[in-house]
This record gives C-alpha cells, sequence and structure tokens, in this order.
C-alpha cells in the first residue's frame, strides 16, 4: 500500500473459537482507513464472524474464544483492561436486518449520544440528530416526521435511520454486516450510493454475499472460505485475475 | 361402507352441539355464582357499609377495617415482591448464562413453587416468619413479645412468597417479547448492559410486567388460607398502623362470619356484602390485566 | 486516544449487576427457604422421641382415625388422603369434560366473536377468590343440591367436589386452548381435504395433535384441586372420617392444616404432623408437576419427533 493511506484495522494471527470448534482460522490482514473493504465467501464461512470480531459483538455469545491479534490504531482491542463501551463508539455497526427502537425517529438517532452521556443542550441534540440524518441521506424525507416511531417507516428507509443513529455518536469505522440484503433494489441502490459518500469520512467493512455489490462498492476485497482467509487484494484485481483458483471458482459462481 | 353424509353431519352437529353446552355451561355456572351473591349482597352495600367499622359483636356496621387492612397488606406485600421478583426475572434473562445448571435449577424451582398449596405457606409463614425470625429479632432486640407473634408484616411477606413465581414468569416473559436484535443494536452504539435494560428493554417489557402485578394483586387482595395464622385477626378494635399489627381483611372476614359466626343470621348478609365488594376488586383487576395484555398484543402485531 | 478503561468507569453498572444478582439471590433463596423449612419442622417426626411418643410415621399410616386432639391421640392420614382423593375426583369428573369441550368448542368451532367473549368470561370466573367460591358453596349451592337431591348431609364431599371443580375449570380450559390453537393449520386442512367432516377431524386428528398440552392442562388442574384449601375447609363438613360415601362429611389434607394450625401448640407432636402433612402435599405437587412435564415431554416426542 502506497506510503500515505494509513492503516486502520491490523489482524494478525487472529483465531476465533465457537466452544471447540475454530470459527476463524490464522486471518492476518490490514484494513486501510477510509476505503470500504469488503469481506465476501459462501454460507457459514465465517464473515459476520470476522466482522463482529471487530467491534466484539462476539463476546455476546457463550463458549466464544479467541486468540491473536486484533489491532485498532495500534492497540490490541482484546487487551485486558480494554474498555469495550468505548470501543463500540469507535466501531459502529449496521445490521443485516434494520433494527430500530420502537422509538421516535429523532430519539433512535440520538440514543447512542444520550447513552454516552454527552448530550450537553437540547439544542446540541438536535443539531446532531439533523447532521446524521442528513449525512445517511435521509433528511429531507423524514425531516418533518421526526416525533413519529421509526416502526413506520419502510426497510429502506429504517436501515438508513439506523446508519443515522450509528453516525450519531461520531465513530471512525462502520461495519456493514450484510446492510443491504432485507432491501429491494431500490433501497439498495441508495444504500450504495451512501456507502460511496461515507466512505470519504469513515473506515468501512461490508460484509456481502453479493458479490456484483462488492465488485462495485469496495476497494479491496477479503475471500473467505471455512473460516480461513483465502485471499485479500484490491476489488480490481480479486475480480478480474484473481491470484487463487478458489478464489476464481466462487467468483465465477462454481460454488456459493 | 361410507356412511351417508347427512348422518355425519347430523352427528357432527350433536357433538359440536355438546361441546359449545360445556361452553354455555360455564358461562350458566358464572351468572349462577354472579348473580346469587349480587342479589343477596347488593343491597347491604351503603356508603356507611364502606366506611364503618363492625359493631355489636360483627352484627351490625361496616367492613372498613377489613378493607383497610387488606390494602395495608397488598402494599407490603407489593413493595416485597415487586423488586425482587423482577430484578430475579431481569437476572435470569439478561444477566445469567442461559444453559448453565444454576439458572436451569432456578427456573425449575420457581415453577415448582407455583404449584405449591396455598396453605403450606401458611404453613411456612407461621414456622418460618413468627416463629423463627420474629422470635429471634424478638430475642435479639430484648423485646417480650414484638415480632414473634402474627402480624402484617409477616403475613404481607408470605403473600409476596406466593406470588413471586408469577411476578418473575410475568417479568421473564415480557423480556422474552423483546427482541434479541434490539439489545445488539443498542450495545453496538455502545450502550453499556444495563442502560440497554433501562432504555430499550424494559420499557418494552412494562405492560407485560404491568400484568402480571396487576394479577399478583387480585390474588394478594383475596387469599386467605397464607394469611389466616401469619396476620389475619377477626375483630380489632383500631386499626393497624404499623407492620407489628395485626389487620383484619377482606376475605379472612368473608371466611369467619360464614363460618365461625355464633348468630348466622345477622353476619350472613354482612359477608355478603363483603363478598361483593372482594369480587367487585378481583374481578376489575383480573379485566385490566387482560386489557392489558390484549392491547400489547395488538400493539406487537402493529408493528409497535 | 486508548481505549484502556479507567478503574472507576463503570463502577454504577456493577453496582446494579450486583443488586440485580442480590435480587435474584433473595428470590432463589426464599424458594429454597420454604421447602428447607418446612422439611425441618416436618423432621421431628423421624428424629425426635419425644415428638415419636405420640405420633410416628408409622402411625401415620397405620388405622383409620384422625383424632389429634383426644386423650389418646390418633394420627393416621388415611382419612384425609380419602378426603382429598374423594374430592379431587369428583372435581376433575365435573371440570374435564366441561373444560376440555369447551376450549375444544373455543378453538375449533367457535365464530370469532364469540371465542372473543368467552375469553374474558373465563378470566372472570378465574379472578373469583377462592374464600367466595367457598362462601357461595357453603351457604347457597350446598342448601340448593340438599333441597334438590334430598341429601341427608349438607356439606359433603359432592359439594365441595363441584365447587372444586369451578376452580380448576378455569386453568384447565386456558391451557387447553392454547394446546389445541397451536395444532398446525396445515393438520386440519389435510383431514378436511381427505372428506373429514370437522368434529371428525377435531376428535381424530386436532385433539390427539394438543394431547401433550391437554394432558399437562389436566395434571395441572389435579395439582390445583388438590392443593385448593378454602373451598374444601368451607364447603366439605370437615369431618376426618374414614368412608367411601361421597355424599358425608369429609375433611382433606389441606383442610386439616386450616382447620387445626391456630390452635396447635408450638413444638408439640401435633404441630410436627402438620408439618408433615404439609411435607406431604409439597412432595405431591412436586411429582405431579414432574409427571406433567415429562409426560408433556414424551407425547411432544412421540407426536412430532424427537429434538435433534
Amino acid at each position: 500500500m502506497p506510503d500515505q493511506i494509513t492503516e486502520r484495522i491490523a489482524m494478525a494471527g487472529f483465531n476465533l473459537y465457537y466452544h471447540a470448534t475454530k470459527a476463524l482460522e490464522d486471518i492476518s490482514l490490514s484494513i486501510p482507513e477510509r476505503q470500504v473493504t469488503a469481506i465476501i465467501g459462501p454460507s457459514g464461512c465465517g464473515k459476520s464472524t470476522l466482522l463482529r470480531s471487530i467491534n466484539r459483538m462476539n463476546d455476546l455469545i457463550d463458549g466464544v474464544r479467541v486468540d491473536g491479534q486484533l489491532l485498532l490504531d495500534g492497540e490490541d482491542i482484546y487487551d485486558r483492561g480494554i474498555d469495550v463501551v468505548e470501543l463500540r463508539r469507535k466501531v459502529g455497526m449496521v445490521f443485516q436486518r434494520p433494527n430500530p427502537f420502537p422509538k421516535s425517529i429523532y430519539e433512535n438517532v440520538a440514543f447512542g449520544v444520550r447513552m454516552g452521556g454527552n448530550q450537553g443542550l437540547t439544542s446540541k441534540l438536535d443539531e446532531v440528530v439533523e447532521r446524521s440524518l442528513k449525512e445517511a441521506a435521509i433528511w429531507d424525507e423524514i425531516k418533518d416526521r421526526l416525533s413519529r416511531s421509526a416502526m413506520e417507516l419502510s426497510g429502506g428507509q429504517q436501515q438508513r435511520v439506523c446508519i443515522a443513529r450509528a453516525l450519531a455518536v461520531e465513530p471512525e469505522v462502520i461495519l456493514m454486516d450484510e446492510p443491504a440484503s432485507a432491501l429491494d433494489p431500490l433501497a439498495t441502490a441508495k444504500i450504495e450510493e451512501l456507502i460511496f459518500r461515507l466512505k470519504e469520512k469513515y473506515t468501512i467493512v461490508i460484509v456481502t454475499h453479493n458479490m456484483q455489490q462488492a465488485a462495485r462498492v469496495s476497494d479491496q476485497t477479503a475471500f473467505l472460505m471455512l473460516g480461513k482467509l483465502i485471499e485479500y487484494d484490491k476489488t480490481s484485481k480479486m475480480f478480474t485475475s484473481p491470484s487463487n483458483k478458489l478464489t476464481e471458482e466462487y467468483i465465477t459462481g462454481r460454488f456459493g | 361402507m361410507k356412511r351417508a353424509a347427512s348422518i355425519n353431519r347430523i352427528s357432527d352437529r350433536i357433538n359440536i352441539g355438546l361441546t359449545g353446552l360445556a361452553t354455555v355451561l360455564i358461562f350458566a355456572i358464572l351468572v349462577v355464582i354472579l348473580g346469587t351473591l349480587v342479589a343477596g349482597g347488593h343491597k347491604v352495600i351503603t356508603w356507611e357499609f364502606l366506611t364503618q367499622p363492625p359493631r355489636e359483636g360483627m352484627t351490625k356496621g361496616g367492613i372498613f377495617p377489613a378493607i383497610f387492612g387488606m390494602v395495608f397488606s397488598v402494599m407490603i406485600m407489593l413493595i416485597a415482591v415487586l423488586p425482587v421478583g423482577v430484578s430475579a426475572a431481569i437476572y435470569l434473562h439478561e444477566y445469567a448464562k442461559p444453559g448453565h445448571w444454576l439458572t436451569k435449577l432456578v427456573r425449575g424451582a420457581v415453577n415448582n413453587l407455583a404449584g405449591v398449596p396455598s396453605i403450606v405457606f401458611g404453613l411456612f409463614g407461621l414456622g418460618f416468619f413468627i416463629n423463627f425470625l420474629g422470635r429471634g429479632l424478638d430475642a435479639s432486640l430484648g423485646k417480650e413479645t414484638l415480632f414473634g407473634q402474627p402480624c402484617i408484616l409477616w403475613a404481607a411477606l408470605t403473600l409476596a412468597l406466593l406470588n413471586l413465581p408469577m411476578i418473575i414468569v410475568a417479568t421473564e416473559e415480557a423480556l422474552r417479547a423483546v427482541p434479541q436484535t434490539e439489545r445488539a443494536g443498542a450495545l453496538a452504539l455502545g450502550a453499556t448492559k444495563w442502560q440497554t435494560i433501562w432504555h430499550v428493554v424494559l420499557p418494552q417489557a412494562l405492560p407485560g410486567i404491568l400484568t402480571g402485578t396487576v394479577l399478583v394483586i387480585s390474588r394478594g387482595a383475596g387469599e386467605v388460607a397464607p394469611i389466616m395464622f401469619t396476620g389475619a385477626a377477626y375483630f380489632l378494635p383500631t386499626l393497624p398502623k404499623v407492620p407489628t399489627d395485626q389487620f383484619m381483611t377482606l376475605g379472612y372476614h368473608i371466611f369467619v362470619m360464614s363460618t365461625q359466626s355464633p348468630d348466622i343470621e345477622a353476619t350472613v348478609p354482612i359477608a355478603m356484602g363483603a363478598t361483593l365488594v372482594l369480587l367487585s376488586l378481583t374481578i376489575a383487576l383480573n379485566m385490566v390485566a387482560v386489557v392489558i395484555r390484549t392491547r400489547t398484543r395488538k400493539a406487537l402485531r402493529r408493528g409497535r | 486516544m486508548s481505549l484502556k478503561a479507567g478503574p472507576f468507569k463503570y463502577v454504577g453498572e456493577e453496582l446494579i449487576a450486583n443488586a440485580i444478582r442480590l435480587a435474584a439471590l433473595v428470590a432463589i433463596a426464599g424458594i429454597v427457604l420454604i421447602f428447607l423449612f418446612v422439611l425441618k419442622e416436618a423432621m421431628p417426626v423421624l428424629f425426635d422421641k419425644a415428638v415419636q411418643q405420640e405420633a410416628t410415621v408409622a402411625g401415620y399410616f397405620r388405622g383409620l382415625d384422625w383424632q389429634p386432639v383426644s386423650d389418646l391421640p390418633r394420627y393416621s392420614f388415611w382419612p384425609i388422603i380419602l378426603g382429598t382423593l374423594k374430592v379431587t375426583l369428583i372435581a376433575l369428573l365435573f371440570a374435564v369434560p366441561v373444560a376440555v369441550g369447551a376450549a375444544l368448542y373455543s378453538a375449533e368451532f367457535a365464530p370469532v366473536w364469540l371465542k372473543e367473549a368467552i375469553k374474558p368470561m373465563v378470566e372472570i370466573l378465574a379472578g373469583i377468590p377462592s374464600v367466595v367460591l367457598g362462601f357461595f358453596a357453603l351457604i347457597f349451592m350446598a342448601t340448593f343440591l340438599q333441597k334438590l337431591f334430598g341429601w341427608h348431609i349438607r356439606l359433603n364431599a359432592v359439594n365441595a367436589g363441584l365447587a372444586l371443580g369451578v376452580t380448576v375449570i378455569p386453568p384447565i380450559y386456558s391451557l387447553c386452548e392454547d394446546a389445541i390453537s397451536s395444532v398446525p393449520q396445515s393438520f386440519r386442512e389435510a383431514a378436511l381435504g381427505l372428506g373429514a367432516t370437522p368434529w371428525q377431524t377435531a376428535i381424530n386428528v386436532v385433539l390427539p395433535a394438543a394431547l401433550p398440552g391437554v394432558s399437562a392442562a389436566i395434571l395441572l388442574g389435579m395439582g390445583r384441586a388438590i392443593g385448593e384449601t378454602m373451598v374444601v375447609l368451607m364447603a366439605a363438613g370437615n369431618a376426618p372420617q374414614f368412608t367411601f360415601d361421597l355424599l358425608q362429611s369429609t375433611r382433606t389434607m389441606t383442610a386439616t392444616i386450616a382447620a387445626e394450625l391456630g390452635e396447635v401448640v408450638f413444638g408439640s407432636a401435633h404441630y410436627h404432623t402438620l408439618f408433615f402433612l404439609g411435607l406431604l402435599l409439597f412432595a405431591v405437587t412436586f411429582v405431579i408437576n414432574l409427571v406433567s412435564w415429562s409426560l408433556f415431554d414424551r407425547l411432544m416426542a412421540k407426536l412430532y419427533g424427537a429434538k435433534k
């Protein structure tokens, strides 16, 4: 990688065990800042598990153990004494199925900020909510109904509110777990457009089972199979002349 | 050889009719019981009846002390059972390891306790709260007999234990209804576990907890066996002022007036009045619980 | 900026978590305590020689007299066990057909508006305190039934059994209705598609498919009937006599505790006997629960295949 691009996340020999099974084996990769890195692979290959390791959401599952290194800005996030709550503030997440709270749109977006205790004045909060909804490209659609429940929105709108909600806490990295797979093509296009704009400010890691989406949206792509990293390269190269035979077979659709 | 379709239809109708009859029977039972009690008791219900104490050996006067005692005991019961029960349910569902043997044991114990006869709670209340804890407290405080006797405190705690399983089960059900993905969403935003529970989970679980509370109030008001020997009294000249006083209560009043009265002719009408008051209360509470449950279910279907 | 946590940052969080754990512990302690304590106060019957002068476990099952208050106290459980059995049997014979029938009707045949009306009706019935039902049985039902059938004795097992039946109809109904409603629609469609009538479908397909829940409901109703106190205390007559005659005054185990606990001397053989009786009731309810769960699991496995 050229020198002026900073490395944000670095994994070295990272293993994840779910009870006795090894779900991730010897993962080593480097995620550069302010670019979109995609993780692709067949069902069950560990892409979501890998993604959730970066904000330690796997901690919530009983029986999960890790070893190896996962560094965020040079700090191993699995060290003892790491503030996981702060980590999750710094590394935001958008889920596969939109999961807004049954609260108003305003309260959804303000939630993370309120929990962090940095709410300050109400006017400040209003600013943050507006900024986040604008950044998520949904402000114009819902600016007149901020007090209505977020559950009234369509799937695509809900997902953008969830993105706004994640942006409101000012993360530096955004993890997206198949963010458009539950949405219709129009909504998906909107999300992809959004990702393109967001990467100017944020480092984005996206898991997708849709290879065309990975090709459209990402700068580099990691191909996972059975918990192992098979290939990791610039997207353009990966999809035109992959180095590994398995990668080629997956990309050309020999298996899914 | 196939039976003629018409015979099938007739026998169908008869059979279905029989089950319909069962339903009508339940309705009839309800009407007969309520009708008899209302018919017999409504004349007795006057403002004086509700606000005056009994007079002349319970043959005249009102039932106010019984109403007061019932409210007092239920309040203390709620103070004891709600925090403990709701917290225990939160612990079981949000903090405890799901497959852990201790969690399973606790759930099993809660389920079993739900089926224990109410008189056994009365046994426990007498043997443990009064004879063991109460006397022990008296001994260590140097008092003659303050805690070591039946009183509203021990009766209320016995009722609290009786109703603990219901609160735990109702709360757990309510917690379970909150989708796991909402918890994940909150945590992923940097909320702590308790923040997630307090700001996301509990607000949604509140209707279910409320339903459980209302049902528990109804049970606490109407149960007699647990309080017969732990604090309820037939007649007291004054109202209870402190938790170490005894108390009168509607359910026990009805029991004594109908089974141990020297002048059954005079006391039965009063018992009827008391019955109507207690019935109105418990039925109203049960209806409130049904309404909360139905509205919650409708809201859930609407997608909240 | 480092992500290392300061030592005091989450003190509040830890405090709350511990308060919750404490409350859970109190709840568990209460539950365990009740069992342990009843056991403790029943133990002297097994181990205390002084108590055993008057009452022994063997004595509980010898003879047919329950006469704790007399010059020669006798503590045979048989009369009151029989009393419980008589009353419970009558209650179930009455309540089970009515509750299951009504549940079947409600889940399979009733029009929607009727179904919506039945639910609150059953809830109201469930909300009637047992002391009120006992009062009703004592003052009104007994007199009416005596006139109707010409009973010799007004308060007897039938009177109490019927009132007890009313008490257990709501729980049996609710659980059965749940179980029957949960049977997948595909079963009904398959049967009807083969030419079965609605009744045949209900009896031959739906009800058997709901058997795990229905049997659990009946067992639960039985447990409730055995454990009920006020209704039987007020409506059965309370004479602890050993007789199979259903029209005689009778007393149950629960009513015995309720009737005698008030006058018993703390620490006497009678006192410990009543606790032993409580322990017996505890054990019976526990066994019924256990049987109900295991029966439920086994029936589910048989009908729907064992869980993988």
